[in-house]
This record gives structure tokens, sequence and C-alpha cells, in this order.
């Protein structure tokens, strides 16, 4: 089996992660979308890694996990305070700033 | 991507047989998973389906000799993150669920071309590209660093200290943001217990603990009569009625709505005993209650 | 070259004492006029009641200064008499100094007198005139700003200056024409005196660029040595020159703007007097006899400036023969006696000092004729055509004694101002010698002969022959005589008229005290003798004078004008102004409209339609584009996964091909 099949896996993950994020409302969704992608192009970081032969590509990977705990962290607070100002959870719902 | 740069990396190891059955076993899962995950009408079902993708993913890692980071994707995102997403779920409400009407005009569609688009751009010049070139192979680099682990760590703490310090600091700053968003600003003074009681026993809720669940009584007190099945409490025309079984049910089903609803100020009607004039020998336990508990 | 050297006092350098004593109050006469213009305008009506006392104490007083200054500068030697004061830096930019100074010299100290004392007469009269109008304390307000202007006009020691207060004057003359702004005429005319003011004023002011650019500096002082000195190209010098002419024909009235002067005389009399006889009109002949080292430094300008003079002075004399409107034929009959003094100016240093003589003069003669057709028109009710007149010796007769002097000495009766300042004028005329000369001097004559002749139509039309109205019916009138506030001024005017022409004329009194500002007269070679010269004068102005005795005391005058039918050709062109306005309509007005209508459409739709149309274009887009921020952050989304596709594919072309 040829390396190069992780990528594919890879960019079809991340191609559905995307779709997921322009079709879901729900902010957790999307955000669970967004995941979705970081991981997909985790692998691809490992993929490369490998292909390379050498690790760099994974410590890039493991900091893309530490960053995307952070944001996770973040990105949930901010869904949690919106969700209480606005009773909803919508992405569609949070659109003011607009014409 | 560059077929110049692959076809640089010198080929040392060829994929072994074990390998591929594996990942032709998982990388079905994990898209199965992802596009359960976006079609999921339930988010609840959804982050489930997003475990099972990323615990693929994990695998993949461990296939292609990176041990750490596939129990670190395991513990840290199918474990932590995870439990966060369904935390926050909860608390936001589970039962929310999503309409799957589409709002916004031939948004759907041209996500779906775009997606698709966007995969067949990666995948088919990628597939065209990689095919035949053979990989370098992580394995050696990790017995040279005396293990994965020790490797990784290695380089986190020489040649990536200070992406790492900054990683650490983001970190820190994460959760100190997390905590002030959702800190709320007390507006008014503390409220002290006796107000805190007196609140409550002026609301008219039920003072004692509620009954557990699977039993047909509403109320902790003998002079509260079970539920009917449906839900009723028997009080037809202000005259209490007979007992009968199925309250329990209702009272379930009431507890649930009222967890459900949590946010959004509507006090959970079914249990409430004292809500018709009928009720006044219901109420005068709690005017009683009031007058003590003063 | 003799004039160049004439001119610059000292060996072409002109230098200015210092102000001390007496002149450091120069300023004062400047700022009490303003003062008491300010009073009165922001003081409102609260200074109804007192503002002609105010206005006329104001004018006073700067009188007064006048009078100390002028006998302080008696009292020092000639060389000594110009004395400058320097007043504040008024636009100090490195390497751009413009200074605010005053200069009080022979020349400005003459004019000083002759505004603030004519100025301080006319003020009294005023009072008397203007007593029932209701906007009298504006009036004096008026008065007042533009005895400030007019003195900062002379006072100036620096054509910078010398331009703020000439377009103050111009302001303040627009304010006074247009007081009964009521009367669409009154009006109209302003609006006229002052386009055609700018007409010259455009002269001037690219005069002063001029100076900017050639000197960096506008002081009299350094343009006149550098003139003097040769420092300013005769090219540059000319135009210099031309500019200051056109600004000055501007002013003054004369050829060929002097189409406005005559339509201001719809302001109030006393206005007809002050402004545009006595001092206003005359600060074009200022201007040529203050740039006199200008002059000096080339021919040509002096000889556009005599043609001018020349050419004014007829049109002046045939027009004032064809009016009936008493007013309109003294507004001739000045635009014609500064004809003669722009004859004079342009004659050189030979006549600079008998052109300042003869405006004297005629600040007093003319100032006093007006007052006394203000009387005449005050008595008959605002009637001012003179076939209306008649007869009117027998009830105002300190009016008819006080015109009556003004009339002998505008047509040069000896020994009356007139006779001395315009006979000097001749004389010089004939003297300048050659073909230029006897033309100049046969036209000085004529014009001579021509007032004696239409001033004693006018005179005896007034005063004398059957009275051409009546006692009773619709419009009866009842002449009597003005009050004591307006005889006064009239009688002092009319003393002036007689005196002043000996005063300044014989033994050269004048032309000595002006000698250090506009050169020596020296003595000319006679082309005529003198004496002769006088008695031809005289022979044709007493001409002019029987003609007019024989047409209109000796047969009866018509009560109405001829139509233009029953009249000759040179008598209707003369009713039209000579056609002047019709010229200027033909030439400037309707041409100027068909511009201005081709500009604003231009702008409207070629201009403000590419601007409009851009505007409207971006913001008609712009309007559409901003449909697309839904706010819905999907659709963001959207558009940037199409972008990163469009990258990624062009990634993918160029690098795997």
């Amino acid at each position: 089996m040829n390396p190069g099949n992780y990528l594919v896996l890879s960019g079809l993950l991340f191609a559905i992660g995307a779709v997921g994020v322009l079709v879901r409302r729900n902010a957790i969704v999307v955000f669970m979308c967004v995941e979705l992608m970081l991981n997909a192009v985790n692998l691809s970081l490992v993929t490369f890694s490998r292909i390379q032969g050498n690790l760099e590509g994974q410590v890039i990977a493991f900091f893309v996990m530490v960053v995307a705990a952070a944001e996770v962290v973040i990105g949930l607070a901010i869904i949690l305070t919106i969700f209480r100002t606005r009773r909803s959870a919508s992405v569609d719902d949070v659109n003011l700033l607009k014409y | 991507m560059d077929p110049h740069l692959l076809a640089a990396a010198a080929p040392i190891t060829s994929t072994s047989g074990g390998e591929a059955l594996t990942f032709w076993i998982i990388a079905p899962i994990a898209v199965l998973g992802a596009l359960g995950m976006v079609l999921a009408k339930n988010a609840v079902h959804g982050a489930l389906l997003l475990v099972a993708n990323l615990f693929c993913v994990a695998v993949c890692y461990l296939l292609q000799d990176a041990p750490f980071l596939g129990f670190v994707q395991i513990v840290v995102y199918t474990g932590a993150i995870m439990v966060l997403f369904l935390f926050v779920l909860m608390l936001i409400g589970v039962d929310s669920t999503e309409s799957l009407v589409e709002t916004l005009r031939g948004q759907r569609l041209a996500a779906t071309v775009l997606g698709l688009g966007f995969a067949g751009l990666l995948v088919f010049p990628l597939g065209k590209v990689i095919k035949g070139q053979p990989a370098a192979g992580v394995a050696d680099v990790n017995k040279a660093g005396g293990g994965n682990i020790h490797a990784i760590a290695r380089l986190l703490f020489t040649d990536y200290v200070f992406a790492f310090e900054a990683v650490s600091a983001l970190l820190v700053i994460a959760a100190v943001g997390a905590m002030i968003l959702t800190h709320r600003e007390r507006t008014g003074p503390k409220p002290s217990q006796r107000e805190t009681l007196r609140r409550r026993i002026e609301s008219g809720a039920v003072l004692t603990p509620v009954p557990g669940p699977g039993v047909y009584a509403r109320a902790d007190s003998a002079d509260q009569r079970p539920a009917l099945p449906g839900g009723s409490n028997g009080l037809v025309g202000g005259a209490p009625s007979e007992l009968g079984p199925g309250g329990g049910a209702a009272g379930g089903r009431g507890d649930d709505a009222g967890a459900g609803d949590a946010g959004d100020g509507k006090a959970p009607s079914g249990p409430v005993p004292a809500t018709g004039p009928g009720a006044a020998g219901g109420a005068a336990p709690v005017g009683a209650g009031k007058g003590s508990g003063l | 070259m003799t004039p160049a050297v004439a001119a610059g006092a000292e060996g072409g350098a002109v230098h200015y004492a210092a102000a001390s004593g007496a002149f450091s109050l120069s300023w004062l006469l400047i700022a009490l006029p303003l003062a008491g213009a300010a009073v009165l305008l922001l003081g409102g009506k609260r200074t109804d009641k007192f503002g002609h006392v105010v206005g006329t104490v104001a004018a006073l007083a700067s009188f007064v200064v006048g009078l100390v200054i002028f006998f302080t500068l008696v009292g020092r030697d000639g060389s000594d008499r110009a004395v400058s004061q320097h007043l504040f830096s008024w636009i100090p930019v490195n390497g751009f100094q413009v200074d605010a100074g005053l200069l009080v010299d022979q020349l400005s100290v003459v004019f000083v007198l002759l505004i603030t004392g004519v100025g301080t007469l006319i003020h009294i009269y005023s009072i008397g005139y203007m007593a029932h109008d209701p906007g009298r304390r504006k009036f004096f307000a008026y008065m007042n700003l533009f005895l400030a202007s007019m003195l900062l006009l002379v006072l100036g020691n620096n054509f910078l200056a010398l331009y703020a207060g000439w377009e103050l004057v111009g302001l303040s003359s627009f304010l006074l024409i247009k007081f009964w702004e009521y009367k669409p005429a009154a009006a109209t005319a302003a609006n006229k005196a002052f386009y055609m003011n700018r007409v010259g004023d455009v002269g001037l002011a690219i005069a002063i660029m001029f100076m900017f650019g050639t000197l960096g500096s506008t002081n009299y002082d350094h343009v006149f040595t550098a003139a003097a000195g040769g420092a300013i190209g005769h090219g540059t010098i000319t135009a210099i020159a031309l500019l200051l002419l056109l600004g000055a024909c501007g002013k003054s009235g004369q050829f060929p703007l002097q189409a406005w002067l005559p339509d201001a005389m719809e302001g109030p009399t006393p206005i007809s007097a002050l402004i545009h006889a006595a001092t206003m009109v005359t600060a074009g002949v200022y201007l040529i006899a203050r740039s006199a080292p200008v002059f000096n430094e080339t021919q040509a300008a002096r000889t556009v400036v005599v043609i001018i003079g020349a050419v004014t002075i007829l049109i002046g004399c045939v027009i004032g023969c064809a009016y009936d409107d008493i007013k309109k034929v003294l507004a001739y009959s000045t635009v014609s006696q500064i004809g003669y003094m722009f004859l004079a100016v342009g004659l050189g240093p030979a006549g600079y000092a008998l052109g300042i003589a003869h405006l004297l003069a005629h600040g007093f003669f003319k100032a006093g004729l007006f007052l006394g057709s203000g009387s005449v028109i005050h008595a008959m009710d605002d009637e001012q055509d003179m076939r209306r007149y008649g007869g009117l010796w027998k009830y105002m007769k300190v009016t008819w004694v006080t015109f009556g002097l003004g009339y002998l000495a505008i047509i040069g009766c000896p020994p009356f101002s007139g006779f001395f300042t315009k006979d000097k004028i001749i004389e010089t005329a004939f003297d300048k010698g050659g073909t230029s000369g006897y033309i100049l001097g046969i036209v000085a004559l004529l014009g001579a002969g021509i007032t004696a002749f239409y001033m004693t139509r006018l005179f005896l039309m007034t005063f004398h022959g059957k009275a051409r109205w009546s006692h009773e019916g619709a419009d009866a009138k009842h002449p009597h005589e003005s009050p004591t506030t307006m005889t006064g001024p009239m009688i002092l005017l009319a003393i002036g008229s007689v005196a002043a022409g000996a005063l300044f004329v014989v033994g050269g009194t004048l032309q000595d005290w002006l000698a250090p500002v506009v050169g020596e007269h020296g003595e000319a070679d006679h082309v005529l003798s003198p004496t002769v010269l006088t008695l031809l004068t005289l022979v044709v102005s007493a001409g002019g004078l029987a003609g007019a005795v024989l047409r209109y005391q000796l047969r009866p005058v018509d009560a109405v004008a001829k139509p233009d039918a029953a009249v000759s050709p040179l008598t209707v062109a003369a009713r039209h102004d000579l056609y002047a306005n019709t010229f200027n309509e033909a030439a400037f007005m309707i041409p100027g409209n068909y511009l201005v209508r081709f500009l604003v459409w231009f702008d409207k739709i070629i201009i403000d339609g590419l601007v409009g149309g851009t505007a409207a274009t971006i913001g008609g887009l712009s309007g559409r584009l901003r449909r697309t921020q839904t706010g819905y952050v999907r659709t963001y989304a959207l558009s940037m996964l199409g972008g990163t596709i469009l990258v990624v594919g062009a990634l993918l072309l160029v690098r795997a091909g």
C-alpha cells in the first residue's frame, strides 16, 4: 500500500469537514466540523513526516493539537456566551453585522 | 505534494500487508464517521460519530509509526475535547435539534459542489502524483532517537523549545480567556441564605426533595395524590379524584422537560401541586411551612 | 531722460523719513472714521438718534488731525516732508515680507485735506439732506467707512495698502449707490458700478502682482527707486503702467470704463458729491500721480493716458449737452473734468501738479455743484429733470449764488478756480509740442468751449427762464431754500471754488509743494504765448456760453424733450451715452452670457455628469455589492472555500503542470 492513500483520506476528510461547516447551522456542529478539518490536516502532516523520514511533521501535528485544544476552549466559551444572550446556538442567528 | 521532493526521498520501506489491511478497514469507517457527523440530525449523534472518526485517525497515526500522536489523539481529542463538546451540548440543550431545511438559497448545493470540487482537486492530482512513490518512513528515525516519544521530546525541547513555550502560554491564556468569557458579572448583592429560602418558598415550588424516579408520587408529602396516567393530577372540577397508576411516567416526562428547559425560566408545571383553588388543602402545608420557615 | 532724473528726488533714490511727533498720529486719520463706522454699524438702532452726530464728529476730528499734520509738514524742510510710518508686519512670511505702513507726504496730505475737508462738509450737508430718511444712521456709517477707506488709499506706503483702500472704497461706493436699494435703478446701478470697477481692479491687482514678481515688494520707495534706477525692464514697466492705468480708468470713470459713473447718480446726492465727484473718482488721478516715477519711464503708457484723457473730455462734453437730468449732466461733466486731469498727468512732470490742482479745484466746485443740485432736487420734491425747472433763482437765493459760483468756476471764468487750473492744462497740452500737442490742445480747448455751453444750459434751465412747473395742480411744487446744515457747506464750498485755483496755481504754489513727489515741472518752451492762449480759451468758452444763452435763455425751453426722431443723430447718440452701454452689451455682456451659459451647460452636463455619473455608478455598484454582505457567516465561508479552490487549482496548474 502506498502512504499516499493517507493523504487521499486526509483530503476527503478535509472536504467533508468543509462541507459540514458550510451546511450546518448548529454552532457546535460547525465547530466539530472544524475539528474534523484540523484532524485531516494533522493526518496529512503525520503522513508527510513519514514520507520525508523525519519527525518534524509529527511535532507540528502536536502543536496543531495543542492549539486546537486552546481553540476549542475559547470557541465553546464564545458559543456559550452567545447562547446565554441570544438563546440560540445557530450561526445564522448571529447575522447582525451586515449591510 | 511536490513530485521532485517526493522523488528525492530515499525508498527505504514499503508498507506491510497488515498496514494495508488495517487502512482499508479504518479508512472507510473514518469517511463514514465524518459523513455521518455532517449529516446527523442530532448533535449528540454527530459528536459520537466524530469520536469514531477521530479514533480512526488515531489508528492511522499508529499505523504510520507515530504512537505518541496516536495516543495523544485518543486521550486529548476523543477523550478530553469531545467530552468538552458533549458537555457544552448538554448545557445548551441536546434536544434543540436543528431544522434541516436550508434557509440560505443555494447554499447547500453550492457547498456540495465546492466540497466535491475541493475533494477532487485534492485527491485526483495527488493520486496521480503519489502513485508508486515510496516513502522514507520514520521507523529509523524513531529508533535512532530511542523511540518515538523520546525523539519527539528531544525535538520539542531543543529545536522547538520556543514554540513549545509559546504554545503553553497560549494554553494558559485560553484557560483564563474561557473563564473570563463565561464569567457572569453579579449585578446585585449576593443573596443570603435567608433570601434564597424566602424566594423559594414564595415561588410555591416544592420545598421537600422531589421523589425519586419510578414512583407514582408527585411529592413526598402524604397529602399529595400520585399523578394519574396521562400526567393529570386527577383533580377534575376542583374535586380530587381517585388515585391512578401511570403518574410516574408523566412525572418523569415533566422532569425531563424541566431539565431540558433549564434555562428558559419556565418552572416545571407538572409536579407543582397547588395550582387550582381546589388544592387548598395542598397549599395549606406550604403556607404553614412558610410560617414555620420564617 | 530728464523726467526720470526729475522724478527721483535725490539722484533717483526715494527715501522716506521715519514718523515721529505728530506724524505718529497719522493712523488716527483712518482710525477715527473707521471707529465712527464701527460704532454706527455695530451699535445698531441704539445709535439712530445721534448717529449723524457721531459720523460728522468722526469726520471732523479726522480733518483736524489732517490739518495738524499738514501744518507740521509745512514746518519741515522740503526734503524732509515725506514721512513713512511703519504700523505692523502685515504678511510676515519668510522671504515675503509685507508691512502695513502709512506715508504722509506732500501729495497724500493734500488728498487727506481734500477728503476730510470736503467729506466733513458733505457730512454736515447730509444731516439736513437725509433728515427724513429712516436709514440715516446707516448712511453716515457708510460715509465714515468711505472716508476711512479713501484715507487708507491715499495714505498707504505701498501698493498693497493702496489696493486694500481701493477695494474698500469700491465697497463703500457700492453700498452708498444702492443705499435706496428698493429702487431697481439704484440696485442695478450699484451692481454696474461694482462690475465695471472690478474690470479696472483686476488691472491694478495684476500690476501689483507684477511688482511682487519683479521686485518682491510693493513699497513705494522700493518700487520707485527701482523704476527710476532702471531696475525694471522696459516692457515690464510699460505693462505695469498700463495695468495701473486700467485700474485708474475703472475707478475714475474714464474711457472705456466710463459708463458706470452716470448711473451711479442713483445714489443720494451727497454721495454723488462726495464719492462720485470730489474724492473717489479722483483716485485714478492720484494713482497715476503717485506712480509718477513709473509713468515717467514709459512714454507709451503716458501716450495712452493722454489719449484716454482727451477722448474722455470729448465724450463727457458731448453727452453732457444731451441729457436733461441735472445729476446726469453733472456726472458727465465730472467724467470730462477727470479727463482733463488724466490729460494733465499724462503729460508727464509738467502736468502732474496741474492735474492735482485741477483735481482739488474740481473737488470744491463739483462738490458744490452737486450739493446745489441736491438742494434744488430737495426743493422740487425729487424732480431731477431740468425741463421741469426754470426760474428758481427767486425761490432759493443761496443755492443760486453758490451754484452760480461753482458754475463760473467750472467754465473757467476768471478769476475763479477753474480758470487757473484748466487754462494751465490747455497751455501745457499745447506745450507738449508737435502735432500731438496741437491735437491735444485743440481737444482741450474744444472741451472748455462745450463745457461752457452745457453748464450754461444747465444753469439757465434750472434757475432762469420761465418756470416750467406750477404752484397748483396734481404735482404742485413749492420750492424753498434748504436748511442751514445744507446751505452752510454749500457756501463754504463756493468760497473754495472761488479761491482754490488762484491759491494753487498762481505762483506755482502747488507745483513747488508737490515737486519732491511728482518731479519738477521746469520751464517749458511755449508753443503759443500764454497770454494768447488764455485769451483764446476765454474766447472759446465765451462762445460756448453765448451759444447756450442764445438757445436756452432767449428762446423758450420745451417742458418735454423732443423725441429722438426730431433731433440730430449726434444728439440721439449722446442721449444713448454715445452707445457705450450698447457697445458694452454687445461686445461683452451678450458673448459673456453665452459663454456663461455654455460653461453652465458644460459644468452641469459634462463635469457634473462625469462626477455625478461616476459617483452614481460606484454608488449603484456598491449598493449591489453591499447585498453580498448578508451577515451569514456560512456565506462568507462559502466564498472563502471558493477562493481557496481557485488558489489551490492555480497552484496545481502551475506547479504540477
